[in-house]
Parts: structure tokens; sequence; C-alpha cells
């Protein structure tokens, strides 16, 4: 259980990190102003998250010791998520996918067995239905726009397409919870995270990639090289001032 | 949209009839409306002034933003985010306010990029430690408080009007700063000693926010005379130092400044002459980061040129699409 929570929180850290990086510099003022507005629900939605994480690891921990205080083999999210920006078709496209994603598990955990994950699903809803609205423009957008917007936005798909699997991994601990009535099914997640995905890209001209690799282990703490770098900004002031009040 | 608001006389031609009436609508404290008349000075002074806050709340976006990654709690983070993102949004306003005068965004902007345009000097000063987060919102919101509730009673109907948004989110700014520097006092002996190195680095360029002295200041006597400034460069700087002294004291930091006294007599702080050239100098663009902050606005400009077209293009595709249909 603890091992869920703490895979959807860092999903959502790691994400929301990565969005605080362009705060200040969108394309123009009003979509800067917009993808804050994403990037703050997204790190509410991780500090609840973690707040629950902390609760079942029953210790002394609180969020915020879980989000300064772990090393990079200790974190449970995706590996999608701790991907770089790059431009903006591909911070749009890894917010797409997760957007689409988040929708389908929130709309699931919105009615799961535990009181508390509904809870916050119910609450993380709302937001992410606004945020994919808005994901889901942009890749119309840059698919149909110009010559340089597809092709940028192609290469972003060719580039990010193969993380997708790991959001619907299946283990046998989340088997046991999707059975109790917590957790969702990653198997009707990924199904409906398809058919999404797939009616989108085919209202384009965009291909997904035929072949490729199929990205895995971030849940089980093997990360990408760019996460451990990504913590070392992020952990800087826990880390170099430890037992300090903020 | 904005030719009715052009109705003024060409320059030099605003007869004295004209500006009597003017005058009269000022002294009777009436608000000033895009479509009313209004002399080309005042029109030119207020995109001015107006460009320049917006430019401000633009280019302040990103010495705080230099933290955002690296704040030390969740809700510090989220906290230093949505301010941010308000300053994003006071520019805005700023913007739209502007363009009531007949001066589009597009030609505002560009003239922020290639530097033509100026934007306040504090933002041109680093953020070295996290207290300096905590100091901007102390120092440099309080700073932009004393100047924007000033700013509430202009005569620009659509500029107070802005101000009026403004100031009602400056307050949890300058809050949300304070409360970090008091963390930040009250800590470690490191974090004390960091909250006062960030004081003593953002004091002066605080100070120097309200521009040259009232004797050097090359707007202030006909702005006055219109109600577009309704106090002056010095009263204002006073009125900062008097309520921030005792802030200071709270704190328990020293202010960089050993001729800073209260004065019985006055009834004010007296404090030492400032720099002048230091601030002229940055307004000049030789500030320690005036390069930095023109090249993050440039890059995020140039980078963002596809996304700005790709979305015109696919607005322009849709419009078609509707017309045939
Ligand atoms: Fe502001
Ligand atoms: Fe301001
Ligand atoms: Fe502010």
């Amino acid at each position: 259980m603890q091992d869920y929570v703490q895979n959807l929180a860092d999903n959502t850290l790691i994400l929301g990190q990565r969005l605080a990086e362009w705060c200040g510099l969108g394309p123009f003022l009003e979509e800067d102003l917009a993808l804050t507005n994403t990037c703050l629900d997204i790190i509410g939605q991780a500090k609840m998250l973690l707040e629950f994480a902390a609760e079942l690891k029953e210790g002394n921990e609180t969020a915020d010791d879980l989000a300064f205080m772990r090393d990079q083999h200790e974190f449970k999210n995706v590996i999608l998520v701790e991907q770089p920006n790059g431009d903006y078709s591909q911070t749009m496209l890894r917010q797409y996918f997760m957007d689409v994603y988040h929708v389908h598990l929130y709309q699931a955990l919105s009615t799961s067995t535990n009181q508390k994950l509904a809870g916050i699903a119910a609450k993380s809803l709302k937001e992410v239905v606004y945020h994919l609205e808005r994901s889901e423009l942009w890749i119309k957008r840059m698919a149909l726009g110009t010559d340089e917007s597809f092709q940028r936005v192609q290469a972003s798909l060719d580039k990010l397409w193969h993380y997708h699997h790991e959001l619907f991994e299946e283990t046998e601990s989340l088997t046991e919870l999707v059975k109790q009535g917590i957790a969702a099914d990653p198997n009707v997640l990924k199904q409906l995270w398809l058919k999404d995905v797939n009616a989108l890209l085919a209202s384009t001209p965009l291909e997904i990639p035929q072949k490729g690799w199929k990205a895995t282990g971030g849940r089980k703490g093997h990360h990408s090289e760019y996460l451990g770098l990504m913590l070392c900004e992020m952990q800087f002031l826990q880390r170099a001032y430890p037992n300090s009040e903020w | 949209m904005y030719s009715q608001g052009l109705r003024d006389s060409k320059a030099g031609e605003d007869s004295q009839e004209l500006l009597d009436a003017f005058q009269v609508r000022i002294d009777n404290e009436e608000k000033i409306e895009p479509r009313d008349w209004m002399p080309q000075a005042y029109r030119k002074t207020l995109i001015r002034q107006i460009s320049q806050h917006a430019h401000s709340e633009i280019v302040g976006q990103l010495p705080e933003a230099n933290w955002v990654t690296r704040a030390p709690t969740l809700k510090r983070k989220l906290i230093l985010l949505a301010k941010i993102q308000d300053e994003a949004g006071h520019g805005l306003y700023l913007y739209s306010a502007a363009e009531t005068l007949g001066e589009s965004f597009q030609k505002m902007y560009q003239d922020l990029l290639t530097g033509k345009a100026k934007y306040s000097s504090i933002f041109n000063y680093p953020t070295l430690n996290w207290a300096d987060a905590g100091a901007v919102g102390w120092l440099v919101d309080g700073a932009a408080i004393m100047n924007q509730v000033a700013l509430c009673r202009t005569s620009y109907g659509p500029y107070s009007r802005a101000m009026v948004r403004v100031c009602k989110e400056e307050s949890f700014h300058q809050r949300q700063g304070y409360d970090i520097m008091i963390k930040m006092a009250q800590g470690t002996p490191k974090q004390k000693a960091m909250a006062q190195d960030a004081l003593n680095r953002t004091w002066w360029p605080s100070l120097m926010m309200f521009g040259p002295s009232d004797k050097d200041s090359t707007h202030s006597d006909q702005s006055m005379k219109w109600k577009i400034k309704r106090f002056s460069n010095d009263d204002l700087r006073q009125k900062f130092i008097d309520a921030t002294v005792p802030q200071a004291e709270y704190l328990g930091l020293t202010i960089p400044d050993k001729n800073l006294k209260y004065n019985d007599k006055t009834g004010h702080y007296d404090f030492s002459e400032i720099i002048w050239d230091e601030l002229f100098d940055v307004i000049k663009g030789n500030g320690p980061c005036n390069q930095q902050r023109m090249d993050a606005r440039n890059k995020a400009h140039n980078d963002g040129a596809w996304v700005r077209e790709a979305a015109a293009a696919y607005a322009e595709k849709q419009n078609n699409r509707k017309e045939v249909a």
C-alpha cells in the first residue's frame, strides 16, 4: 500500500518539479501563467500524496522528508516524468501522457475503498481534467499547426512513446490492492489510456513509432540518469543545512 | 478600438483651452478614461510609466524563479510559485492598461527585448541564497506596495483600477517574504548569516526603487500636477524606511547603514545619502544582472516563437474550417 501511494506521489512530485523549471520562461505570458497553474496543482497533489505516504510509513518522516531526504533509488516514480523538459512539444507531450493517465487514475480511485485515497483522487480529478483539456489542445496545435511544430512534436513522440508502458506495469502487490478495491486496475487504465491517445493521434498526422524499447524500472527505484541530477538541485538546501526550519 | 482614445491633438498642438479644462477635471479628482481627451504628454508619460511597470513585473519573475526549483519545502515551493505567477498576472493587467492608451503589446514587448525600454533596476541584482527569496518579498514587494498603494488613486482610470487589483495580491507577497526572513533569522547561525547577507545586499537597491531624489527627478513636477504621481519619491522612500526599520529590529538583523537613526524632531529615521551613481549605472544597463535578465527574456521569447506560430496557424485553420462549413 505504501509503495503504491509512494509511486503516485513521486509521479506528481517529479513531474511538478520539472514543470517548475519553466516558471517565468514560458513561450508567452498567458501560457506561462497557465503552465505555472498546472505546476501548482500537481505539486499540491504531490503534497497530499506524500503526506499520506508518510503516514503509511508509520515512522517519524514527514512529507518534506520524503521529498527532500530520499536518494534517487528510493524514488518510485515512472521514468517518463523525470525526462528533461526539452522543447515545448516534449514538455507538452509528457504532460499529455500524464494527464490522460491521471484523469483515468483519479476517476477510478475516487471510488477506492480507501477513504483517504478516494478523497485525494476526487479533489485532484477536477484539476487534471482541466490540465488534459490544455495539453490535448496543445498537441493538436503542434501536430496541425506549422511544419516545424509538426516535426518537433513528432520527434517528441518518437522519443517519449516508449515510456508509457511503465505506467501500467503489474506487480503482485498491486494485483492484491486491486482485488481489495483500493488501487486502480492497471490493465483497465491501459485500455482507457490507449483509446484516448490513439483517438487524438488519429486526428493528426502524427505516427506512433513502431519499435523500440519499453521503459521499466522506475517503480523499483531503477531510474534514468536525469533523476539524480534533478534531486541535487531540488534537495540542495535540506542536504546542505540539515536539521533546519524553513 | 483605440482610435476613439486618440482624439487628442498632435504633439505640441494641445490648445491652452483644452489643457485648462483637463486640469480642472484632474483637480476635481475625476478619473481620466481611455476615450477622454488628454494631453499628448499625459498619454506619453503614462505609456512610459505603465509599460515600465509591466516590464518590471515580467523581468521580476526571474530572480525569484531562480530559487523555485531549490525551494526547501513543498509549502515554500508552492507559495513561491504562486507569488511568481501573480507577478506575471500583474504584468498582464498592466500591459492591458497601457494598451488602452493606444500602444500595442507587441511594440511594448519588443522595446523590452531590445533593451530600449526600462524596468525597475532592482531586478538586475542576483538572488544568491535562499534568504534572498525572503528579502525580495519583504523589501522589494514592500517598496512596490508603497508605490502601488499611492498609485491606486492615480488620475488615469485603467491604471488606478489595475493597481487596486495588484495591491490586493501584494500584501501576500510581502508577508510570505517576511515569513521566510523570520524562519531564517531565528534559525541556525548559518541561516541567520544568510538572512543578514541578503539584507545587506538588498537594502540599498530597494531604497533606490523609489527613484532619484526629488531634486533630481526629471518627470516629477508635471506628473504631480496631473496626479499621475501623488507622492514624491523622497516621501515614499522615507515612509518605507520608517515602516521597515522596526521590522528589521524584530528580526534581529542589522540594516547596513551606520547613520540610520530615529530623529525625535522629525519623527522619521535619518539615513545615509544613497549612492546615486550606482542607481544611474544600473539603469544605464551596467548592473550585475542586466545582461543575464535580458538574455533570459530574449531566449524565452525566441524559443517560444514556433509555439506561438503553431497556435496561430492552428487557430487560422480552425477558422477556415468553420467558414467553409
Ligand atoms: Fe507585482
Ligand atoms: Fe509591482
Ligand atoms: Fe509582488
